[in-house]
């Protein structure tokens, strides 16, 4: 196991390095010169070329390139072009909000998700299953933003019982953390309910038909225990798996959410980074969702160990 | 009534059983005694507002910084900071006092020697302050509060300048911020004006928050424009910028923000039918939307294809487009704004009126043999994007070849600074929205500018159309300088550097319990009160 973790972790270098090489040329690539955007509409070419000197731009890209990433290899990620912040203390003070509703997100999906597909599975082909399955088409075609704005004039707007927009710090108050992230975390939890409803019910269905089902049940055991000690726990892995990326997903995908219910995190962040062509900025935020996404998926391998213990590295 | 009750009860209810634990809502802001919480344009990015022309900047510039001069609601130049202004009798010496009272947000004083500082800083950068300091001869703190200009010429320009109203406004810095090189960013944020930026609690693209400056020395004159006493009536001003904007009407209705300082004017009727809500027009000169020429390349190199356009193009077309509600706009022939000193339609007769005979006329003598015109389409500032479409159906129908390109704003700006052909990349033209107080004079409009290479992208090159400028920047009475600018606008006709295509405005939306909001041009936070 340890041999196996150490190989991944190094697997990880030449993954991380292709990353930031195709980030930065894509970069160097997209148009928009950050130089000719700092400098405003009344700007000379001199002035430009100054702006452009001062940001390092003038340099050829292979120094360019490798002056960002020997200092990325010294924890360093430079200065966003437009905040003049330390592109590590912008990314450090929006991680938060987004780790926040992804995490909430995901432990609400788990909640209702997993216990929705196992009653689908359990009741397969009755209204009951019908109906979850119906509304998993509903959460799968329905985008985020338009679930977002309808929960907002319901709950905000109409009733008035929720806020419209913003985030509060957790030191500032869990109640008041919870409060801001309810309506934003519902309204990105449906397609993941969906998803995974949906995902959980064919697991559960596979492994309801197998002997050792049939043999719990021969024995004696009541439906629950049959249901929750082994239907569920075999058909664990793929579950876990779509959980899993679902949540790294939700990190570099929660663009939209954050937008609707001005949250400032990472997705926020990067949009705003991206159409400012603040270089040093996308780039360490492309690095960092990049990781969560290596990351995340040792996570889940790892997991099958716990989860399966046939499974061995 | 009964309905208002109930649903705060039930907010409170809901917000009870979330805060269970025990845990209230807390934060900075709440300390503050008054606190009026606005929605900005846009995010403030960049904290100089000499090292950038952006509108934001400029807005943040007037809450922190103050100026020697400026403009009252009428168009006049009132002193601001400066409490006594003499010139000699050859008018080459202009000698100003600083009115007394005046310190800096760290408690120092403000001294002639810093605002010394700031005007050579910002003349360095600004156009407009570019030609007032090239009458300057000597610029000089001649005692802690007396600055003395020497000019090698008599000008009306150096008050007119140091009144400017937009970007970039001569704001007054320490003199050891304004020794900061122009082309570098200040990093230290020291003002004199009526609010004071706090960079502790700054989170970038998430709050600005601005303290009223205890300090701060008002004018005995009530406040006119942007001139006269900057009262701060609010201990606290918050900038929540929220990109969304349909979600900031949201956020006003349910009254988690105060202000919204630009609401789209589509979203204008759902705001217009709350009675909690009122809209108030703060800049009633507005804007105009220009279409830019590059004159570098065929076939706008020709002035008799850049004059077809002033035939084939009329404002109404543009200004529907984008704003719909004639409420909200003005076909205005004059090119130095409608309402402004400058106001003029001499030299307009039959233009702007869509004479496509008259174009296409004007398109046959220039020799125009069908090569495309590659028209930059901006689409994701929803104030322009409607914009290019329509100039290419008015310049398609008078027979021309349009390449309409769609890019995000970012990727204009850096092409439109290209002055290679656009088949390698360059452009024929594209279409912009300025504030009018940009454009009021000749010299301040910088579109106009047309000193060849030294120019805004476009750089048109005109000799006749600078001499005027410099005639205007010479001329020391109003009713000279409203001469020349009637002689400006025929020459501009003969040498079409762009072309203006309706005046428009906007309307900020408020809590009822908002009042004071002053008609400035830029949106300003003095004289507000939250009651």
């Amino acid at each position: 196991m340890a041999s196996y973790l150490l190989r991944r972790v190094i697997a990880t270098i030449p993954v991380m390095l292709l990353v930031a090489v195709f980030i930065f040329l894509l970069l160097r690539l997209t148009p928009g010169d950050p130089a000719t955007i700092i400098a405003g509409d009344y700007a000379n070419e001199q002035q430009v070329a100054e702006i452009r000197e001062n940001l390092g731009l003038d340099k050829p890209i292979i120094s360019q390139f490798a002056i960002w990433l020997g200092n990325i290899l010294q924890g360093d990620f430079g200065e966003s072009f437009f905040y003049k912040k330390e592109v590590s203390e912008l990314i450090s003070a929006r991680l938060e909000p987004t780790l926040s509703l992804s995490l909430l997100t995901i432990v609400m999906t788990v909640a209702i998700a997993v216990p929705l597909g196992t009653l689908a599975a359990y009741k397969q082909g009755s209204w009951i299953d019908r109906g979850i399955m119906g509304f998993s088409v509903l959460g799968f075609s329905l985008p985020v933003f338009v679930i977002g704005y309808a929960l907002i004039y319901v709950f905000s707007v109409q009733l008035g019982w929720l806020p419209v927009q913003g985030y509060q710090r957790i030191s500032e108050g869990v109640g008041g953390w919870l409060y801001r992230l309810i309506l934003p975390a519902t309204a990105l939890s449906v397609i993941f309910v969906a998803f995974i409803a949906r995902m959980t019910r064919t697991s559960v269905l596979e492994v309801l038909g197998e002997d050792y089902v049939r043999t719990a049940r021969a024995k004696g055991q009541t439906e629950t225990r049959v249901l929750m000690r082994h239907a569920l726990r075999n058909a664990a892995v793929p579950i876990v798996t779509v959980i899993g990326l679902s949540f790294a997903v939700l990190i570099g995908g929660v663009v939209v959410t954050e937008s609707v219910f001005t949250i400032p995190g990472l997705g926020l962040l990067t949009v705003e980074a991206v159409l400012a062509r603040d270089y040093p900025t996308i780039q360490a935020v492309i690095l960092l969702f990049s990781f969560i996404y290596v990351l995340v998926n040792l996570i889940i391998d790892v997991s099958y160990t716990v989860l399966d213990p046939r499974i061995r590295y | 009534m009964f309905k208002t009750s109930r649903r705060s009860a039930i907010r409170s209810a809901v917000a009870a059983v979330v805060l269970g634990l025990g845990v209230t809502f807390s934060g900075s802001a709440a300390q503050a005694e008054t606190l009026l919480r606005a929605v900005p344009h846009s995010d403030l990015k960049i904290l100089d507002p000499i090292w950038t022309t952006a509108y934001i900047t400029r807005n943040h510039g007037y809450m922190v910084y103050d100026t020697l001069f400026a403009l009252d609601a009428d168009g006049n130049i009132q002193p601001q900071m400066i409490d006594t202004v003499t010139t000699s009798d050859d008018g080459l010496t202009i000698t100003m006092t600083l009115r007394d009272g005046l310190t800096w947000h760290d408690g120092a004083p403000v001294t002639a020697e810093d605002c010394v500082a700031s005007i050579n800083r910002w003349g360095s950068k600004d156009a407009m302050g570019q030609k007032m300091m090239s009458f300057v001869s000597s610029l000089e703190a001649t005692d802690a509060k007396t600055i003395t200009f020497k000019l090698n010429a008599p000008t009306g320009l150096v008050t007119l300048a140091l009144a400017k109203p937009s970007s970039n406004v001569p704001f007054m810095m320490p003199a050891r911020v304004a020794a900061t090189p122009a082309s570098e960013q200040i990093s230290d944020y020291t003002g004199s004006g009526p609010f004071v930026f706090r960079q502790d609690l700054w989170e970038p693209g998430t709050k600005i928050v601005y303290d009223k400056f205890d300090g701060y020395v008002p004018r005995s004159e009530p406040a006119s424009g942007l001139a006269g006493g900057k009262v701060a009536k609010v201990d606290r001003v918050e900038w929540l910028p929220i990109r969304d904007q349909q979600q900031a009407v949201n956020a006003l209705k349910a009254g988690e923000i105060d202000f919204i300082e630009a609401p789209p004017h589509d979203l204008l009727p759902l705001l217009k039918d709350d009675a909690n809500i009122k809209l108030e027009d703060f800049n009633p000169a507005g804007n105009q939307f220009t279409f830019r020429f590059n004159v570098l390349h065929p076939p706008f190199d020709n002035p008799k294809m850049r004059q077809a356009l002033l035939y084939a193009f009329n404002q109404e077309d543009f200004v529907q487009a984008v704003v719909g509600d004639a409420e909200y706009y003005e076909v205005c022939l004059a090119l130095f704004g409608c309402g402004m000193p400058f106001e003029t339609t001499a030299g307009m007769d039959g233009l702007l009126e869509s004479n496509f005979e008259k174009a296409r006329e004007l398109i046959a003598e220039s020799g125009y043999n069908g090569e495309p015109i590659l028209l930059m389409h901006s689409t994701d500032l929803a104030v322009l994007t409607n914009l290019a479409p329509v100039a290419k159906d008015l310049m398609e129908a008078v027979g021309l070849n349009v390449d309409m390109q769609s890019m995000d704003w970012q990727t204009l700006v850096a092409r439109r600074a290209k002055k290679e052909s656009p088949a390698e990349g360059g452009w024929n033209a594209f279409i912009t929205s300025w504030t009018t107080g940009d454009l009021f004079n000749p010299v301040a409009a910088a579109f106009l500018n047309a000193s060849c290479d030294t120019a805004l992208f476009g750089w048109p090159c005109d000799a006749r159309i600078e001499e005027l400028r410099d005639a205007f920047a010479r001329a020391t009475t109003v009713e000279e300088q409203k001469a020349i600018v009637d002689q400006v606008q025929q020459a501009w006709f003969d040498y079409p550097t762009h072309i203006h295509l309706g005046q428009w405005t906007g309307r900020a939306a408020m809590a009822q319990n908002v009042s004071g909001l002053l008609q400035t041009g830029a949106p300003v936070f003095w004289n507000i009160e939250v009651n």
